[in-house]
């Protein structure tokens, strides 16, 4: 269904984790260069990606989970940023999925997906109060 | 199930409902004879990435348990009552369809008022819209009544360089009136401060970046003193609004910004053509305490006035949902006052006379479950959470409406009323016609802007 990925060569791959919101953790063993929506689609996690992974949506929101790993990344430019600002459960290592991309310093990544339901309030919607 | 209405509220919950029960088999109706609600009707035609989540709605609709009928408007076309006894559920996501109104004088009879609903859907080819042929060239200057997102994608379209927009799907017609627009100087106005208003700093972002276009700084004590220590996402906006536009005023084509805290009190006619839009007036605002800089905080009037001179004004303070015929003898009362259907926040169907209790089978999501506010992230959790009630419900056994056959039954009764639906397949030929109309002119697409040329397609 979804876009398969390339896999690794032997003897590059690198590792991640990603852990559902059910506290349950998947590995994988992905190339360089493979961002985090790709990887999770292609493994059927879930993880919506409703732009394809054009930093317009925030449904593809992770969690980092060692502030020493997210120091590693490189930092989310203004568009990334202003996406996460819609984020629900935004935290300090939140990232959008799609612009996260596999490289060496980041084997053995682990994120979490957040729950993608919530319990709804008329007011908890932070993009769109009434003008 | 019957799912009413193709936005992305019915698509995410056909999804997760057709991934969470085996068998589970979707009849979508939708009163257009295109799919996609707000995403083709709605969403700039500049920010095509947005319009991305159809690739999804694409797959759902692949599937054999998975049905579209289009051209048919639940309520009016068919009646409500007559897919009862069709279904186990019907999920309604009809979206909003009407714009909520200013009430003041001067706005219902003078020319050069639009509502920004009306204008949006003008621009996106809405046919019920096609002919709104707005005035953008009886003056300079634009005032827009609103600032929400709706609003900012309002002004974006005014001030963006119209060759900018070519290459989009935007309709024709707009394009050709806007690149005769002599709008040069566009206000956004709303009732409350920077600290409480509604739009996101995507938008903003977009809008102080344009080319060749300059904003008016914001008067820095509506800003709270120590902006630094706020949370990031208030902190980020005000830095952004703060800091504003790099184009100078004096290398500026055109100008906008953003006026705070003022409520319009009447549109006022031109004494030289009395049926003509001459100016606005608008009662000042104060944010009330404790913190004035809460995103909460509401605003009372003063009894200061201001009045802004101008020939074209939108309005734009929100979409507003109605009742669907019917609905009241599926037990389903509408709540007029917040515009949305009584539910339980999950989208399980209450009624509102008997204390509350869920209706068998009857589930609601996106606007007109939560009211029209929210991007389509939200829209989607949103359904997400109806589908799992739904999921939930039909696991634990709880009671659901005891119809069958769906779409197969009811085909005889849509003839009989000489209703044309359009299937899946169908749309499918309209949209290769669309594109390949675009394709002519090195464009996206060319949408159809009225229904007799969609249905023509088909023929
Ligand atoms: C101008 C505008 C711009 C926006 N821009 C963005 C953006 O850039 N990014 C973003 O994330 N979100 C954006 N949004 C928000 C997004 O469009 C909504 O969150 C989303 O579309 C709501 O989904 P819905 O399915 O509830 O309603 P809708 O999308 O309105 O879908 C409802 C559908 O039901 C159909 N219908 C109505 N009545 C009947 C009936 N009686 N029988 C059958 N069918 C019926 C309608 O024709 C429509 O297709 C924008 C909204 C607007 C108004
Ligand atoms: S997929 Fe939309 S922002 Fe990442």
């Amino acid at each position: 269904m979804h876009g398969h990925l390339t896999p690794p060569k032997p003897g590059e791959e690198l590792n991640v984790t990603f852990v559902d919101k059910e506290g349950e953790e998947h590995n994988f063993q992905v190339a360089h260069g493979d961002n985090l929506l790709d990887i999770a689609q292609s493994e059927e996690l879930e993880m919506e990606g409703a732009c394809g992974g054009s930093c317009a949506c925030s449904t593809c929101h992770v969690i980092v989970e060692s502030d020493e790993m997210y120091e590693k990344m490189d930092e989310p430019d203004d568009d990334e940023n202003d996406m996460l600002d819609l984020a629900f459960g935004l935290t300090e290592t939140s990232r959008l999925g799609c612009q996260v991309k596999m490289n060496k310093a980041l084997n053995g990544l682990r994120v979490k997906l957040p729950s993608m339901t919530r319990n709804l309030q008329a007011s908890d919607f932070s993009g769109a109060k009434k003008s | 199930m019957a799912v009413i209405g193709s936005g992305p509220a019915g698509f995410y919950t056909a999804y997760k409902v057709m991934s969470s029960i085996e068998n589970a088999i979707i009849d979508m109706y939708e009163c257009m004879p295109v799919p996609f609600g707000l995403v083709r009707f709605g969403v700039a035609p500049d920010h095509p990435e947005v319009k991305n989540c159809q690739d999804k709605f694409e797959e759902v609709a692949s599937s054999p348990r998975f049905n579209f009928i289009g051209n048919v408007a639940v309520g009016k076309d068919l009646p409500l009552a007559n897919l009862r006894p069709h279904y186990n559920a019907i999920v309604f996501a009809y979206g909003a369809t009407k714009d909520r109104k200013l009430g003041i004088s001067g706005e219902d009879n003078l020319k050069g008022i639009y509502s920004a609903r009306d204008f949006v859907g003008w621009y996106n080819g809405l046919p019920e819209h096609e002919a709104l042929a707005p005035d953008l060239e009886s003056g300079e200057e634009a005032v827009i009544i609103g600032q929400g997102n709706v609003a900012l994608d309002v002004a974006r379209t005014l001030l963006s360089d119209v060759n900018s927009l070519r290459k989009t799907d935007m309709t024709d017609y707009a394009l050709d009136s806007l690149s005769k627009s002599r709008v040069k100087r566009l206000r956004v106005v709303g009732r409350r401060g920077p600290m409480q208003a509604s739009f996101t700093i995507k938008e903003v972002r977009e809008l102080l970046n344009l080319p060749s276009v300059s904003f008016e700084p914001i008067d820095p004590a509506l800003f709270p003193p120590n902006a630094a220590k706020l949370p990031r996402t208030p902190k980020r906006l005000t830095q952004l609004l703060a800091k504003g536009s790099s184009t100078p005023a004096s290398q500026a084509r055109k100008s906008w910004s953003l006026d705070f805290l003022l409520s319009p009190r009447s549109f006022n006619a031109s004494s030289a053509t009395p049926s003509n839009l001459s100016s606005l007036t608008f009662l000042k605002n104060k944010v009330n305490g404790p913190d004035v800089f809460d995103s909460w905080a509401t605003v009372s009037p003063t009894t200061s006035e201001e009045l802004y001179p101008t020939s074209l004004a939108f309005r734009s303070i929100g979409y507003k949902s109605e009742a669907i015929n019917g609905m009241k003898d599926l037990g389903i009362d509408f709540d007029e006052c917040r515009g949305i259907i009584p539910n339980d926040l999950h989208g399980r169907i209450t009624s509102l006379s008997e204390d509350g209790t869920g209706i068998p089978g009857l589930y609601c999501s996106g606007w007109v479950k939560r009211g029209p506010a929210g991007v389509i992230a939200n829209t989607m959790e949103d359904a997400f959470d109806t589908a799992e009630s739904i999921a939930k419900d039909w696991e634990n056994k709880e009671p659901f409406m005891s119809g069958t056959n769906g779409w197969d039954a009811l085909q005889e009764d849509a003839a009989a009323r000489h209703l044309k639906p359009v299937s899946w397949e169908n749309w499918k030929k309209i949209d290769v016609a669309e594109k390949g109309r675009g394709k002519a002119k090195g464009r996206e697409r060319e949408k159809f802007t009225s229904i007799p040329d969609m249905l023509e397609m088909l023929d």
